[in-house]
C-alpha cells in the first residue's frame, strides 16, 4: 500500500529524510512513531506527493504520483490547517466541489454527530473541532489511504481521545488503510494495529503490534509495554 | 475549482463591486461635473486602483494559503496544484480587470466634458479607457507570483507595490514614447516665448540652466522631447550659449516676455536675454517631438496588450512555481 526505497528529501544543504526504505501491508491503521525531525513530516509529504523526492521512489496504492492518486488519498496536516475566513458548510461545499467521490450526506452527519454549528467560521473553532472538521473533509472524500500527520499533537488529552476514537470509528468498515504519526506512543496504542519506528530516517522496527510484543516476550521472558519497546528501539545504535 | 475560488474570493469580490457602485452613484448624482478637484482625486483612484488590486487580491491569494498552512488541504483534493493555480489566476485576474475596467469606465464617463474642454488627452491617458484593465491583470499576477515566491503576506504585498510601480514608471518614462515614431516638428526660436532656466525641480541637481522654449499650441498632442539644436542637430550647449550671451542669467527672473505672469523680471534682464534668443536662433532652432492625437487610441491598445502580455508571462511563472514540488 505503501512503499518506499531509498527515498531521500533534501532542502538546500539538510537532509529531511535519507535513504529511507520500508513497506506499509494494506487494510491496517498503521502508527508512525519516531522522534521529533525523525523525518515522519517529510515521509508523509512525500507520500501525498506534497513535495517530490531528491532520491528513491514511493509507490503508494500501487503507483507512483499521479493526479489520479489525489483523489484516492485523504490528508490530515498537521494543525490540521483550515480556511479561517470560511464556514464549517462553507468548507464542506468547497470539498464537494473538489473531489468527485465527495459523500455529503456522510460529511453532514458527521458534522451533526460533533455538534458543530455549520455557520461557524473554522477561525472561531477549537481545536479539536478545527481537527475534528479537518478529518470530516479527509474521510467524506471516501479514500482508500488516510494519511494523518500528527493531528492530536496540539489537542488536549480528551479531545485527542475523542479525535482518535472517531478515526477509529470511521475506518472499520470501510476498509480504508490509515497511516497516522505521532511522537507520543500512546496515543498510536489506542487505534494502531502496525506500528513503524523512524529514527534519523531509518526504520529501526516494524510490523504488527500484536506480533511485536509477542516475539519480545519470547525473547526475552517478560511483559513489555509498548512504549518501552518503542523506546528501546529508539535508543539501539544500528539498524534492527 | 471554478466555484471553490468565487467561494473565497466573493467577499472581497463584492466589496469592490460595492464600491465602485457606490463611485458610480456618487458621480452621477452628487459630484458636479465640472468640479475640476474632483476630476484629479477620481483620475488618481483610477492610477492606484491596479496597484491596490496586485496588493490586497494578487499577493495574498496564495501567500496567505502559505501562511495559514492551508495550501496542505488545497493541494491534497482530487484537483491537481496546476489547475488550482491556474483557476486562481482566472478567476482573480479576470475579477480585478473587470473591477479596474468598470472604475475606468465611469470615470472616462463621468470627467468626458471636463476632458474634452481640457484638450489634453495624453495628461489622463493612464486614467481613461482601457488602459487600467492592463494595469490591473499585471498587478494581480505580479502579487500571485510574488505570493508563490516569498510565500508571506506582508513582504509580498509589499515587493508587489514596489515592482508594479518601478515597472509602471519605467514603462511610461521609457517605453511608451518609443512605441510609434513621433511627428517632428521644426519652430524658429521666439525671442517673445523663450525663458531661461531649468525644467522641473529635480533637474537643478542634474542640468544647468539653458534657453527655454515655450511649447507650441497643439491640442490633444504628447510633446515627447523639446530641444534647441542647430541645422546639424548637435543641442545648444552650455559652452555656446555662455559665449554668444556673456550677460545671460545675472540678476533675477528668467521668464520670457509676453507670457504673463512673469513680467517681474526688470526690463534689461528681459532685453538681454530677447537678443540672446535672435543670436542663438540664427543658427540654432526648437526641434519637436510629439505623438498626435490620432495615436491616443492605437496607444491604448499597445498599451494593454503590452501589460497583458506581461500578465500572461508572469502568470505562466506561477504555474511553473506551483509546478515545482
Amino acid at each position: 500500500m505503501l512503499a518506499a526505497s531509498g527515498l531521500g528529501k533534501r532542502y538546500r544543504r539538510r537532509w529531511a529524510l535519507s535513504d529511507c526504505t520500508l513497506e506499509i501491508p494494506a487494510g491496517r491503521v498503521v502508527g508512525l512513531a519516531g522522534p521529533n525531525r525523525a523525518g515522519k513530516t517529510t515521509l508523509l509529504h512525500l507520500a501525498v506527493g506534497l513535495i517530490a523526492p531528491t532520491t528513491g521512489m514511493i509507490e503508494v496504492l500501487g503507483e507512483r504520483r499521479s493526479p489520479a492518486q489525489l483523489g484516492r488519498v485523504g490528508f490530515v496536516a498537521q494543525d490540521t490547517p483550515v480556511y479561517p475566513g470560511l464556514s464549517v458548510a462553507a468548507h464542506l461545499r468547497m470539498a464537494g466541489y473538489l473531489n468527485p467521490g465527495w459523500d455529503g450526506e456522510l460529511a453532514r452527519r458527521r458534522i451533526e454527530q460533533l455538534g458543530l454549528d455549520p455557520r461557524q467560521r473554522a477561525g472561531r473553532l477549537s481545536g479539536g473541532q478545527r481537527a475534528q472538521l479537518a478529518l470530516t473533509l479527509a474521510i467524506a472524500k471516501r479514500p482508500d489511504l488516510l494519511i494523518l500527520d500528527e493531528p492530536v499533537a496540539s489537542l488536549d488529552p480528551l479531545a485527542r481521545r475523542e479525535f482518535l476514537r472517531s478515526v477509529a470509528g470511521t475506518v472499520t468498515g470501510h476498509g480504508t488503510s490509515v497511516v497516522l504519526s505521532s511522537h507520543l506512543v500512546a496515543d498510536l496504542e489506542l487505534i494502531c494495529d502496525y506500528l513503524v519506528v523512524l529514527v534519523a530516517s531509518r526504520v529501526r522496527l516494524a510490523g504488527d503490534i500484536a506480533a511485536l510484543l509477542a516475539s519480545h516476550r519470547q525473547r526475552t521472558g517478560h511483559q513489555v509495554r509498548l512504549d518501552d519497546l518503542v523506546v528501546a528501539s529508539m535508543s539501539q545504535t544500528g539498524d534492527v | 475549482m471554478i466555484r471553490f475560488t468565487w467561494l473565497q474570493l466573493r467577499a472581497q469580490a463584492a466589496a469592490v463591486a460595492g464600491a465602485i457602485a457606490l463611485l458610480a452613484a456618487a458621480a452621477a448624482g452628487l459630484l458636479h461635473r465640472d468640479d475640476a478637484v474632483a476630476r484629479l482625486w477620481l483620475g488618481v483612484l483610477v492610477v492606484v486602483a491596479p496597484g491596490l488590486l496586485g496588493m490586497f487580491w494578487g499577493a495574498p491569494l496564495v501567500a496567505r494559503e502559505f501562511e495559514d498552512g492551508t495550501f496542505r488541504l488545497a493541494w491534497t483534493q482530487s484537483v491537481t496544484r496546476t489547475r488550482w493555480m491556474a483557476v486562481k489566476l482566472a478567476v482573480g485576474g479576470l475579477a480585478s480587470m473587470a473591477a479596474a475596467g468598470l472604475l475606468s469606465l465611469v470615470v472616462t464617463w463621468w470627467a468626458g466634458p471636463l476632458d474634452r474642454a481640457a484638450l489634453n488627452q495624453f495628461a489622463t491617458f493612464d486614467q481613461r479607457d482601457i488602459a487600467p484593465i492592463g494595469y490591473a491583470a499585471f498587478a494581480f499576477t505580479l502579487g500571485v507570483l510574488a505570493g508563490s515566491l516569498i510565500r508571506r503576506t506582508l513582504p509580498a504585498m509589499f515587493v508587489t507595490l514596489a515592482v508594479f510601480v518601478a515597472v509602471r514608471l519605467a514603462e511610461f518614462t521609457w517605453l511608451r514614447p518609443r512605441l510609434f515614431s513621433p511627428v517632428l516638428l521644426n519652430l524658429a526660436l521666439n525671442p517673445g516665448s523663450t525663458g531661461y532656466g531649468q525644467a522641473g525641480t529635480l533637474s537643478v541637481l542634474f542640468s544647468s540652466p539653458t534657453l527655454m522654449p515655450n511649447p507650441p499650441d497643439l491640442p490633444n498632442t504628447w510633446i515627447t522631447s523639446m530641444r534647441i539644436v542647430n541645422a546639424h542637430g548637435q543641442v545648444l550647449s552650455t559652452q555656446v550659449l555662455d559665449s554668444a550671451c556673456p550677460d545671460i542669467g545675472r540678476g533675477r527672473g528668467g521668464g520670457g516676455g509676453g507670457l504673463g505672469g512673469h513680467s517681474k523680471a526688470p526690463q534689461a534682464v528681459v532685453n538681454t536675454l530677447q537678443d540672446c534668443v535672435a543670436k542663438i536662433g540664427t543658427t540654432y532652432h526648437e526641434a519637436l517631438a510629439y505623438q498626435p492625437a490620432s495615436h491616443y487610441w492605437p496607444l491604448q491598445w499597445y498599451e494593454l496588450a503590452i501589460f497583458l502580455g506581461a500578465a500572461v508571462i508572469l502568470a505562466a511563472a506561477c504555474l511553473w512555481r506551483v509546478r515545482r514540488p
